[in-house]
């Protein structure tokens, strides 16, 4: 059932001879085709600015108030690329490598090479629309380092690289929009695929200002609508995020494909009170030149937590640089997901330095040092003093990372250039997501998702500064063409009509739904229920996840859902802006994907990347992969009911890697 | 600590609004103004009341949807920062806080603290571009060298988050901050300078239509924007536009 549709010939070659060969649409016949794109982070717009330039009628839909919002705007570490600009030995094959290694051998081949090949082209386009990268002295552009490799091919804009490129993306879909080629539909939320004839036609939308329920028609449907990571309810992604889009389209037939694929981000700012609503990320970056520790000895670790000591009188061979010392070749430098069990291992042990025992440090202070004797080499001060040098060393620190600095003071009130910062893991990607193939296409005909809403690239563990990679990738490079491939067939449709009975049953299903959360006669506020479902994704389908817990899980989560659904209160009315009907609704959704993430996690009883299951690890403490049963993409079929989904697989095939155990030592 | 807020309730764009007063209890300092909100928000739905709209989405300072006046000020108390990253412990015990909606006319309010910015997205949409296909096929990233100070300068300008307090808290309610930001980084940067001219033109021409003031020189807005984009850009801009006007046929 499932045909990846992987070109055949060498993997080197596979994307341009395909591309050489796909069927096009000639620009007379694009002009009579329509489709629509929900989102407008990296992929949503640069998939529509590509889309209409091209010359098809493009559709945009967001939910916040203007496409500039979306979530990609939040990336702050970089976008990788193979330019070899650093000459240090990179190349779209190494770029390739790294992404499969770093995904634990669960990714497709084709496409990791495909997204490699396509990263220069990235940089080339985003210069070329204004986007001020960070740049050397001699007006080149500047790289740094990210997890999991050993070259410098990390593009940025100080710790704000998802805003400049998403502001790029979005100067590009205005353009368009100027044009009159796309119809820019601000604060509307998908809420149903409509399928005519077994192809995704369109979709029903709400307008998030009037409360109306729309129709709107195309010959094909992109999603572009990110992650799922606020199943957990706190993450780093934003408070609108959500899987909404994507869970219906699995409802209504698209496999959704490895759930159980989370990433947790190891350099997050630690939750601070029950009140909290969203996780803070520090960058990546910050471990180019940030070193983590905890003490050592567990005497310390109390003075610290009763506040009797500060961390910066704590004696360098009384610290434990844990990373540098468990994986010597990677060092700070680790994947995130190695990163993050390593912080979860010393906190478990009763190392973690905050009064809630979950946090380690990440501490720049050899690093002020370095870059301040560099500096007063090149600025020519004789004999500087320790203090001299450690003042130098900060500006360049600012100068690399001074927003994220600021963000850190701002909401811990601790300032990070005094004191070593605390972090503490958060959820923060989601490498799962719909099943696609070789196009982008879903199993539901003429239905496309890209970015972080499909699964592709990343297999079981995103690699930093690859998220922006690959949703501008599929976005500007990937979809354009192959999606000609299958509208080659409807230059004689026509219009598509919202006329039709499965238009009628689709907004009635809407209708019906968001009713019944108005029509309740519940006393609970739905951020109650999300808080109680994130404790149990958290808890029980986080870092470590074992078969007794995730069995756990899924009969909480059941049990919440039901009380959920009886329980809620939704205030205001269906026809009016109405943001607590907007979280109820999604939140529905939550907490059914929350079960199939589970079942998945439960059914994939090996460890690789993100997904550690206790059962399966090596004897210090890795993850142990099962290459000979579980070689495989889990593609799950919805069938009425979040538990009784029917799993396909697709084997993964890997014909110019080797697999190894993952090593970073 | 215990807060009393007066927050400004709003039932649509035509609805006469008014404050509303609520006491708060037991709010830590280590909330952020939004997750106060939050919880201010909770106790209304568990009362069975409304609770009150605003706009907010990543909570870290970046996407630039929040947008609450409070005392007086656009995102409150406290310098370069957005009303999502700033917190409780900026308020004492006891105070009163007024949060209102932004107050411009460009802005109309959808519903309480919620207003419509769509007007921005039209003066980005009159040329806030540069006009290159996305079909990866142009020069390679470093074939044009840009001076480091040049790309510095065009970053700082292109920080700007869109989020509308330059105008909220401008006398005369003037975008021209937002408008230069985006003319700033693209007329610095090479691969802007061709359309430079038309651009300042058609952009500002867009600000007029939408109905935001202009500019006169207090610097406000310079002051609030959690970003702290410089009203130098606005001299740059002033200089782009005149030039334009005079060069342009």
């Amino acid at each position: 059932m499932l045909d990846s549709k992987i070109p055949e010939g060498p993997l080197a070659e596979k994307w341009s001879k395909y591309k050489d060969n796909i069927r096009l649409v000639n620009p007379a016949n694009k002009r009579l085709i329509d489709i629509i794109v929900v989102g407008t982070g990296l992929a949503g717009s640069s998939a529509a600015a590509s889309l209409a330039e091209m010359g098809y009628n493009v559709k945009s839909l967001c939910f916040q108030d203007s496409p500039r919002r979306a979530h990609s705007i939040a990336a702050q570490g970089g976008i990788n690329a193979s330019k070899n600009y650093q000459n240090d030995g990179d190349s779209v094959h190494r770029l390739f490598y790294d992404t499969v290694k770093g995904g634990d051998y669960r990714s497709r081949e084709a496409n990791v090479h495909r997204l490699a090949e396509v990263s220069g082209s990235i940089i080339d386009q985003c210069v070329a629309q204004g986007v001020p990268f960070a740049r050397e002295y001699g007006g080149l552009l500047d790289n740094r380092s990210f997890g999991g490799v050993q070259v410098s091919r990390t593009f940025y804009a100080k710790g704000q690289t998802g805003q400049q490129l998403l502001l790029g993306a979005y100067s590009a879909l205005s353009r368009q929009i100027s044009k009159g080629k796309v119809e820019m539909l601000n604060r509307h939320e998908m809420m149903e695929v409509v399928i005519v004839d077994g192809k995704a036609r369109g979709i029903i939308a709400r307008n998030l200002i009037t409360g109306e329920i729309e129709r709107h028609s195309a010959h094909a449907v992109v999603l572009c609508t990110g992650g799922y990571g606020n199943a957990f309810y706190l993450s780093t992604n934003a408070m609108g995020s959500n899987a909404s889009a994507a869970w219906r389209a699995h409802k209504k037939g698209s496999l959704f494909a490895n759930p159980c694929f989370t990433q947790i981000h190891p350099t997050c700012i630690p939750v601070s009170g029950h009140y909290q609503s969203k996780l803070t990320l520090m960058s990546e970056s910050l471990r180019n030149d940030g070193r983590i520790w905890v003490p050592k000895n567990m005497k310390d670790v109390e003075a610290i937590r009763k506040g009797t000591m500060r961390p910066v009188e704590l004696k360098e061979e009384d610290r434990d640089y844990y990373l540098e010392r468990r994986y010597p070749a990677f060092g700070n430098l680790v994947p995130r997901d190695v990163a993050s069990r390593a912080a979860k291992e010393r906190c478990d042990a009763g190392y973690g330095i905050n009064k809630t025992g979950h946090a380690v440090y990440l501490d720049f202070a050899s690093a002020f040092e370095r870059y301040g004797k560099t500096a007063a080499l090149t600025q020519g001060v004789n004999n500087p003093s320790h203090e001299t040098i450690v003042e130098l060393g900060r500006e360049v620190i600012k100068s690399k990372y001074g927003n994220l600095f600021d963000m850190y003071k701002q909401i811990t009130d601790d300032n990070p250039y005094e004191t070593p910062m605390m972090i503490y893991p958060a959820v923060h990607y989601t490498m799962g997501g719909l099943w696609v193939d070789y196009n982008l296409m879903t199993t539901i005909p003429g239905l496309y998702a890209a970015g972080e809403a499909n699964f592709s690239d990343h297999g079981a563990n995103r690699l930093g500064a690859s998220a922006l990679m690959q949703g501008l990738a599929d976005g500007y490079f990937v979809l354009p063409y192959t999606i000609g491939d299958y509208l080659a067939d409807d230059i004689r449709t026509g219009k598509i009509s919202t006329d039709s009975p499965e238009f009628d049953a689709a907004e009635k299903q809407v209708k019906d739904e968001l009713a019944q959360f108005i029509n309740n006669n519940g006393d609970t506020p739905v951020d109650d229920f999300h808080r109680r479902l994130g404790l149990i994704m958290w808890n029980k389908c986080g870092m470590a996840r074992n078969e007794k817990h995730l069995k756990e899980a899924i009969t909480e989560i059941q049990e919440l859902r039901k009380e959920f659904h009886a329980n809620v209160r939704v205030p205001g009315a269906l026809n009016e802006f109405n943001p607590e009907l907007e979280k109820a609704s999604r939140l529905a959704d939550f907490l059914e994907l929350g079960e199939a993430m589970c079942l998945d996690a439960l059914e994939r009883a090996e460890s690789c990347g993100g997904h550690f299951r206790e059962e399966s690890q090596t004897p210090d403490g890795e993850a142990l992969r099962d290459d000979e049963n579980y070689t495989f993409v889990s593609a799950w079929e919805y069938t009425g009911n979040p538990s009784e989904a029917k799993l396909h697989k697709e084997d993964l095939v890997y014909d110019n890697i080797e697999l190894k155990q993952r090593s970073y030592k | 600590m215990n807060i009393t807020l007066k927050v400004w309730r709003q039932k649509g764009p035509n609805s006469v609004g008014a404050m509303e007063t609520h006491q708060m209890s037991d709010v830590s300092g280590d909330m952020s103004f939004l997750e106060m909100m939050d919880v201010l928000n909770s106790n209304l739905i568990r009362e069975g009341n409304q609770p009150f709209a605003f706009d907010h989405d990543c909570r870290e300072g970046i996407c630039g949807s929040c947008s609450m006046f409070i005392n007086g000020e656009a995102h409150g108390p406290g310098r370069n920062v957005t009303t999502c990253q700033l917190h409780m412990r900026s308020f004492k015990d006891g105070e009163t806080i007024h949060v209102e909606p932004w107050r411009s006319s460009a802005f109309p309010i959808i519903k309480d603290l919620t207003v419509d910015r769509s007007s921005f997205d039209r003066v980005i949409q009159a040329g806030g571009y540069v006009s290159v296909n996305t079909s990866g096929a142009t020069q390679d990233a470093n074939a044009i060298p840009i001076p480091k100070q040049d790309a510095d300068d065009a970053f700082d300008a292109a920080t700007c988050i869109g989020c509308g307090a330059c105008v909220a808290t401008c006398k005369n309610s003037s975008a021209m901050l937002f408008v230069a930001a985006k003319v700033s980084q693209l007329s610095l940067l090479p691969q802007g300078k061709p359309e430079s001219k038309e651009r300042v033109i058609r952009m500002v021409d867009q600000m007029d239509l939408e109905g935001f003031g202009n500019c006169t020189n207090t610097g406000a807005c310079e002051v609030e924007c959690p970003k702290g984009i410089s009203i130098t850009n606005i001299a740059r801009m002033n200089r782009e536009f005149m030039s334009s006007n005079l060069t342009t046929k």
